[in-house]
């Protein structure tokens, strides 16, 4: 295909990629180092009440939003350089908690605690999808055949649901005494609240993050299952491998990019952890960095939305992601230069 | 030999059964609780025994309850409209639409019999079975209780309805849209071993793995600010583009085109080079080998990618959220506002009323197209 060929089949693409991609990730890198706010202006008011025999007059000095002539506010832009970053990092209040040796306040400040919740939900869920995906592969795969389909139609619904839908449907379960919650106090018997404190909540977003991304590592584990070679199993059957010794000496290293493809793509997803927030409502206990962009661009109460700061943290998001894909992105340079 | 060595003993095979059930239970048991939570008066959705939940006493202490004849004749009649939809209409459709037209001929199918389900069941199902009931005697009795009254509350009171449309407003041009990008574009990555298109496809995956907040970051100030700077262009007719559900779509389809041409590329390889080759030496160009030989081949990957764009449009919840004014609002941010808002368990109830009717058209969609999902989740996978 001729280069002109080419570029005229992705221009289209291309094009939408780099305005609504592209360019504002640009202009979000701009915008950290601004800071939008109203101009004020110091005016004098003199506010007089009646009285007897001269009204009494009091002059206070005032300061007060600027509007111009449609009497909207005036706003002004100003380069505050590192300013929204110090802001949301806090390097001084953490240097003071390091120093005193008080670590665990340092989840204190919005970033750290959201950072926090955003790194372990990942490297904790990651393990338990890849294992409870191959294990569903392996029962399905175990199964009678007539069965597969019902039960694959079954394990994609979790997966197929809107994200905050799913989130809200395990919380409807255990909200108040619901129906788990009161279960749960029967089995343990004593009172539960799962709302009260922030572990509890943790633990049902990880229960929701597995469930809903399970079905997907199990369809690709399932997918993978059918092309193992069966000549290989039948000479480890011959050789006197057990069971395990063939799952764990043939399939899983038949599996392997499989796995690893699984594995991105949950690291990624579950990175940019957001939904479970708003179906738990979890803002006062848990926070993930997603979730606080996202506080940022909400208006406040004065109709203002915190740009500046909200891209600082976007561009702190965005460190995680470079780290996180450097490794198969030179894995495909190597791969992709091997094949020419 | 295979057969008997590979043969597992009784407890390997029941442990793996029992998994497999305990699997499914967990897999649908919060979507199918939901299901029933919403036909429930609160007192009944919010109990703490399951039997209080599925029989709904207090629900029926009120009249509103199913008697066992609705049940039966109601259930009769769902099931056999649901197993004619897999029988009867694909034939039908298949005998009435003319060649080449089969995709417009599923589409007024699809609507027609949602029109005439929604009619049987909601239209001449009720009135019918409550005279039957009248005359039954014990058969009439409410046994389990139920009520519509929060989907009617919901569609009707809070004109959800308004957010169905935009929500289809949007899915239906996200999908078109980045369709037709999306296979221009992964016809032409499938196509070339360059490095310019492998760099473009790992931008894409860069661009995959972007938080969305981090996106719509960027977008807000200009948006709404944008009657400011488009008036050089516009004059006074400037559009703000902040609420407008077609700012949101473009938004859409530029976070899902990463997705979509990867998906498409992979389509694209598995359909051989030789067909194309052969259009050339006919005397088509590029484009016309693809629209015209590649194309119609290429159905099966369309759809699929089509499916997933749908997911991401329909699902989307941060950007429609932020984007989008209260009127423009889709389905799924516009659920937020019942939890969000102090609640009485009515509006709790209300909310997962809501919740389940966001739930159902994903539900037939698994129903229909089963295999194309799982299809679109392999595609990317096995070729690495």
């Amino acid at each position: 295909m001729k280069p002109r060929v080419f570029a005229a089949f992705v221009a289209p693409s291309l094009l939408m990629m780099l305005i609504f991609i592209a360019a504002p990730l640009v202009s979000v890198f701009g915008q950290s180092f601004y800071v939008t706010q109203p101009v004020y202006e110091t005016v004098e008011v003199e506010s007089c009440t009646p009285g007897f025999p001269t009204a009494n007059c009091v002059t206070e000095t005032k300061s007060q939003p600027v509007r111009d002539e449609d009497g909207r506010i005036e706003t002004r832009t100003l380069f505050v350089g590192l300013e929204s970053y110090r802001n949301l990092l806090q390097f001084d209040r953490v240097g003071e908690y390091l120093s005193s040796g008080n670590w665990a306040s340092i989840l204190n400040v919005d970033f750290w605690a959201a950072l926090r919740f955003t790194v372990m939900f990942t490297l904790i869920t990651l393990p338990i999808v890849i294992v409870l995906g191959l294990a569903i592969a392996l029962a399905v795969n175990n199964a009678v055949r007539s069965i597969r389909g019902p039960v694959i139609f079954m394990s994609l619904l979790p997966f197929i649901i809107t994200p905050v839908i799913g989130a809200l449907s395990i919380r409807w379960l255990f909200i108040g005494d619901g129906i788990l919650t009161a279960a749960l106090e029967e089995v343990l018997n004593r009172d539960i609240a799962m709302f009260a404190q922030g572990w509890t909540i943790e633990l049902m977003m990880y229960f929701y993050r597995v469930w809903h991304v399970a079905p997907f590592a199990f369809v690709i584990f399932y997918a993978g299952l059918q092309t193992v070679n069966q000549d290989t199993l039948e000479s480890a059957i011959v050789d006197g491998a057990n069971r395990w010794q063939r799952l764990r000496f043939v399939v899983i290293p038949h599996l392997g990019p499989l796995i690893t493809f699984v594995a991105l793509i949950h690291l990624m997803d579950a990175y940019r952890v957001f939904e479970e927030i708003v179906g738990f409502s979890s803002q006062s206990h848990v926070i993930s960095l997603q979730w606080l962009t996202y506080d940022f661009l909400q208006p406040d109460d004065a109709g203002n939305r915190a740009i500046s700061r909200a891209s600082a943290s976007a561009m702190l998001t965005m460190v995680g992601i470079v780290i996180l894909l450097i490794a198969p992105v030179r894995r495909a340079w190597r791969e992709h230069k091997g094949e020419r | 030999m295979t057969a008997r060595t590979m043969r597992q003993p009784l407890s390997l095979r029941l442990a793996s059964g029992a998994f497999l059930g305990f699997w499914c239970l967990l897999a649908i048991f919060p979507i199918a609780w939901i299901a029933v939570m919403s036909i429930k008066s609160p007192v009944d959705a919010f109990a703490g025994n399951f039997g209080d939940v599925l029989f709904g006493p207090t629900t029926r202490g009120n009249g509103q309850g199913l008697s066992v004849l609705e049940l039966l004749i109601g259930g009769a009649v769902v099931i056999a409209l649901a197993r004619w939809a897999f029988s009867g209409l694909p034939r039908h459709v298949r005998r009435l639409t003319p060649a080449g037209w089969i995709a417009i001929g599923w589409l007024v199918a699809g609507l027609g019999y949602l029109a005439v389900f929604g009619l049987v069941v909601f239209g001449i199902l009720p009135p019918v079975l409550g005279a039957l009931d009248a005359i039954a005697g014990p058969l009439g009795q409410p046994v389990i209780g139920a009520t519509f009254e929060h989907y009617y509350a919901v569609w009707v009171e809070n004109a959800f309805w308004r957010n169905f449309v935009n929500s289809l407003v949007v899915t239906a041009g996200v999908v078109t849209i980045s369709l037709f990008v999306g296979t221009l574009a992964g016809y032409a990555l499938a196509r070339s071993p360059s490095n310019l298109a492998f760099w473009l496809l790992i931008a894409a995956l860069i661009f995959r793995a972007l938080p969305h907040s981090v996106l719509v970051a960027g977008y807000l100030p200009v948006f709404i600010n944008s009657s400011d700077w488009l008036a050089p262009i516009f004059g006074d007719a400037a559009p703000t583009l902040y609420g407008q559900p077609y700012a949101v779509i473009a938004v859409l389809v530029a976070i899902n085109q990463p997705f979509t041409i990867w998906m498409l590329r992979s389509f694209f390889q598995n359909i051989p080079t030789e067909l194309d080759e052969a259009a050339r030496v006919d005397g088509c160009t590029h484009f016309q080998a693809f629209r015209q030989v590649i194309m119609p081949v290429m159905w099966p990957g369309v759809i699929t990618t089509g499916l997933f764009s749908f997911l991401l449009a329909y699902n989307d919840f941060l950007v429609t959220s932020l984007l989008l004014d209260a009127q423009n609002q889709t389905m799924v941010p516009a659920i937020a506002s019942y939890f969000n808002r102090e609640t009485t368990t009515t509006d709790q109830v209300e909310a997962i009323a809501a919740a389940v009717s966001i739930t159902a058209p994903l539900f037939v969609l698994v129903m229909v197209f089963q295999r194309q999902i799982v299809s679109g989740l392999t595609a990317g996978a096995v070729k690495g």
